[in-house]
């Protein structure tokens, strides 16, 4: 005790004290407390990213380029063999990237974007828009979506914007539900409140008070919506409304060769390779939420 | 004492709990520190245990250990805690647990967070003494109403089959001292219990708590920050500070003879007193304001001034409408009638009428400075928007400016990119006057700045506010229920009682008597550091 200083001093009150860091030393330790699933997500995720970006680059052959033989072997022509019309697997798996992950990213973040912004002006104002922009969301969700998804697109047509847009909108329901809901509980603090005597405006309290105070229910809803709309994308296209040939996509590429699985006890490969794009959405999805999981570990303050 | 189950085959030992050599490190910044450095706790049975210190001392996670238990992200990393002859350092998990809430009790500070919202309080009472197996089920809710009974809880029939939300905050701390005596344990550990009530409602619960606990011949760990109080309940004291035992004596001997200088220091800290002045020049002031929530009407014709550069402070309990005179100047509820006047014009009634520089002129500091801030905003970004916004100051400036405002809250550069939650409570309270004081106010209005604080930390920021008051000539409206902090920092008082003003003027004149009647019940309610008082104060109101 006799080192202990007697007299009060406000900035020995915490036992720690430390040295103030800055930005890129604090990115660098937040790094190197990553556990070793939310690396292996990284290391996926970049790689796909990379496939997706230099995908002219990797593929050996076009897109829609179709080869005389259709359904060839794997082997050193065709590395994934052909499919049902004679276009090699693997660069339709390397431009699938391409169409499938910017299809469904700019899906779910249009989704937030749009259930999101609103949720939170519900939110934060409580009163007549909160109450219309509820109601309608309750409308919207009342029909089914698949079925609400199906007749849209035969009125706008199958077109990639159309189906981003309309899936965007029946996705952001749920997001808009999830954000007031979350939000709701932020906006009656007191640092709110102290924002607001500051005289700031609707865009700063949305953005900076309230916004990174929700982040772990909107970023775990994030990685769930981003897989759901693979599906979404895939369950459509599976109805002839998706994504439309020859564009490359993974989840009719399971479709349109889903046959050669009866073939496994003639040739495995043969039967592997409908199942190399469904592969793909799952590492891509499983990758995904290692990342969300260690991102919530981290923001939620959880300790085992 | 119908439990005779679960009690000890050694009667002959009347020392209850014995802790040796407790030490127990944290688990912070990537690193082990110590808590707890080597403390002793002997308790016999029957006997109160007042465990004093500020915060950060150590005093909860020594009264948890007690019970054997670590929090997360904390280790016992040696010592022994026998107790009844079983060490708990070593017990299995299970042991324990057979342990917890039936021979050991718990009664934490916040007994509205303690409790599931979703039962009725009688259900939740009987719940460790019916699971079990003490006593059957409808005898532990017999017992649980003689309880409520001893506990002074009005209606003891029926309060048990409310929910924990359809009671005040007195009450249920009430009914949680009841969960823990339920299956008559041998120990209670009180958490600092008081600390959230209002003082009248604080004096209720210590005379109930103290007869139960004597009642029954419990023995008790009480844990507080708040020497008044414990020198109304605690047979000997311990004093810890920095995770050590600074002293440890009865209650008497600590009251008028503390040995140690640190001691010393904490029984004078309640001796700040301000010299109050005058002031002629009003700065702001409200008339005749009627205020509702809804159709309910909580302010009625209330009328205020504030001198420029001194502190009014508004006394009063929870309810009376103090906060809700601070939400009408602020302008965050518009009032129904009357009006707001600042260095001779009326302010716009609603804030998004008011025009910035008038919102500059009036801050506000809250009470629970961990809401106040938002938590995922560095120190930086806290003090440093206030200064982008009303002044517009960039880059360096701002840098600069916020590195003098950390100056003025004595803190350094060091916490420029801490989030709240790397802080202390003391030092969040300093970065929320910071961000006050960005602004360049005329007026702060301080609502229940201290309460959440330990006394010395209490001390700190009240002399700060007075250093700053003095230096700036800043003008405080501080609300509060503790008359100690008023005696410490006001110049003129306000009492307020069901959203009416009752008396006004003066400090000098206010706590000399006659007093009207509610003030009188006010001040009388503090304790004081006598360990008589409680008793006094009783017999006094039973005549």
């Amino acid at each position: 005790m006799s080192e202990q200083p007697v007299t009060y001093s406000a900035s020995a009150e915490v036992g720690a004290v430390r040295k103030r860091r800055s930005r890129l030393e604090r990115i660098g330790l937040l790094l190197k407390s990553a556990p070793a699933t939310a690396w292996f997500g990284m290391i996926v995720v970049f790689f796909y990213i990379c496939v997706a970006i230099f995908a002219d680059l990797l593929a050996p052959y076009g897109e829609a380029e179709i080869h005389a033989a259709a359904f060839a072997p794997w082997g050193d022509e065709f590395f994934f063999g052909t499919d049902q019309i004679g276009r090699d697997v693997l660069t339709r798996l390397i431009y699938g990237a391409r169409n499938t992950m910017g299809i469904a990213l700019a899906t779910t973040i249009l989704s937030f974007l749009i259930g999101g912004g609103l949720g939170l002006v519900a939110a934060i104002n409580r009163r007549w828009l909160d109450q219309a922009l509820s109601r309608f969301v309750d409308v919207l969700m009342a029909i089914p979506s698949l079925i609400f998804a199906l007749m849209l697109l035969s009125i706008f047509g199958s077109t990639i914007t159309s189906l981003i847009i309309i899936i965007a909108v029946l996705d952001s329901t749920r997001v808009f539900r999830l954000t007031r809901a979350v939000a709701v509980n932020v906006a009656v603090m007191d640092y709110v409140e102290a924002a607001k005597l500051r005289g700031e405006g609707l865009g700063w309290i949305m953005r900076r008070e309230i916004l990174p105070n929700i982040m772990p229910p909107l970023v775990a809803e994030f990685g769930l919506r981003f897989c759901f709309v693979f599906l979404t994308i895939a369950a459509l296209s599976f109805l002839g409304v998706g994504i439309q040939p020859p564009t490359a996509d993974w989840g009719s590429m399971v479709r349109a060769n889903a046959s050669l699985i009866q073939f496994a006890k003639y040739d495995m490969t043969a039967a592997i390779t409908p199942l190399l794009p469904a592969a793909a959405i799952a590492l891509l999805t499983v990758a995904v939420n290692f990342i969300v999981d260690w991102f919530l570990h981290k923001t939620s303050g959880l300790r085992e | 004492m119908t439990d005779t189950t679960q009690s000890s085959p050694d009667f002959s030992n009347d020392i209850l709990l014995k802790m040796r050599d407790i030490r127990i490190d944290g688990y912070s910044d990537e690193q082990w520190h110590p808590i707890i450095k080597g403390v002793d706790v002997t308790l016999r049975r029957g006997e109160i245990m007042g465990l004093i210190g500020e915060s950060g001392a150590g005093k909860s996670t020594l009264g948890k250990a007690a019970m054997g238990y670590t929090q997360p992200g904390c280790k016992l990393t040696s010592g022994s805690i026998l107790f009844d002859g079983v060490d708990l350092a070593k017990a299995s998990d299970r042991d324990k647990r057979m342990l917890w809430g039936t021979r050991i009790a718990y009664v934490a500070q916040s007994a509205a967070a303690s409790f599931n919202p979703a039962h009725r309080l009688i259900d939740q009472t009987v719940e460790a003494a019916t699971r079990r197996g003490i006593r059957p089920d409808a005898d532990s809710r017999t017992d649980a109403v003689e309880l409520y009974r001893a506990l002074q809880l009005p209606d003891p029939e029926i309060i048990g089959n409310r929910y924990p939300h359809q009671v005040s905050g007195g009450q249920l701390q009430r009914v949680m001292t009841a969960m823990a005596m339920s299956p008559r344990p041998d120990l209670i550990i009180f958490d600092e219990p008081t600390t959230a009530l209002d003082v009248t409602t604080q004096v209720e619960v210590l005379a109930s708590m103290r007869n139960i606990v004597e009642e029954f011949n419990t023995a008790a760990i009480y844990i507080t920050h708040d020497l008044a109080v414990v020198a109304q309940m605690a047979d000997f004291i311990q004093v810890l500070r920095y995770g050590e035992e600074v002293e440890a004596a009865p209650t008497r001997q600590m009251l008028t003879k503390p040995e140690m200088p640190y001691t010393k220091s904490l029984w004078s800290v309640r001796a700040l007193e301000k010299p109050e002045v005058k002031g002629e020049d009003i700065v702001l002031s409200i008339d005749n304001i009627d205020a509702a929530y809804g159709p309910q009407q909580v302010l009625f014709d209330v009328s205020i001034k504030l001198p420029r550069g001194r502190t009014v402070a508004v006394v009063g309990e929870s309810g009376s409408g103090k906060s809700t005179t601070a939400r009408v100047i602020t302008g965050l509820l518009p009032p129904l009638g009357g009006t707001v006047t600042f260095n001779g014009e009326v302010l716009p009634a609603a804030l998004k009428d008011r025009s910035k520089e008038q919102l500059q002129q009036i801050q506000m500091i809250y009470q629970m400075a961990d809401t106040a801030m938002n938590p995922r905003q560095t120190v930086e970004e806290i003090i440093g928007r206030p200064l982008e916004f009303y002044m517009g100051l960039k880059g360096k400036q701002r840098e600069e400016r916020i590195l003098e405002l950390l100056d003025m809250i004595e803190l350094d550069e060091s916490f420029m990119d801490r989030l709240p939650s790397e802080l202390s409570g003391g030092q969040k309270q300093r970065i929320c006057i910071a961000r006050a004081l960005a602004a360049r106010p005329d007026i702060i209005i301080c609502d229940e700045v201290t309460s959440a604080l330990d006394q010395i930390v209490q001390e700190g920021i009240l002399q700060l506010l007075l250093r700053l008051q003095k230096k700036y000539d800043i003008t405080y409206l501080f609300i509060t229920h503790d008359i100690a902090t008023v005696k410490a920092i006001s110049d003129e008082i306000v009492v307020m009682l069901e959203g009416k003003v009752v008396e006004q003027g003066l400090k000098s004149e206010i706590l000399s008597p006659p007093y009207p009647d509610y003030t009188k019940l006010l001040l009388s309610s503090v304790p004081d550091m006598d360990p008589d008082w409680l008793t006094n104060f009783l017999e006094q109101r039973s005549d």
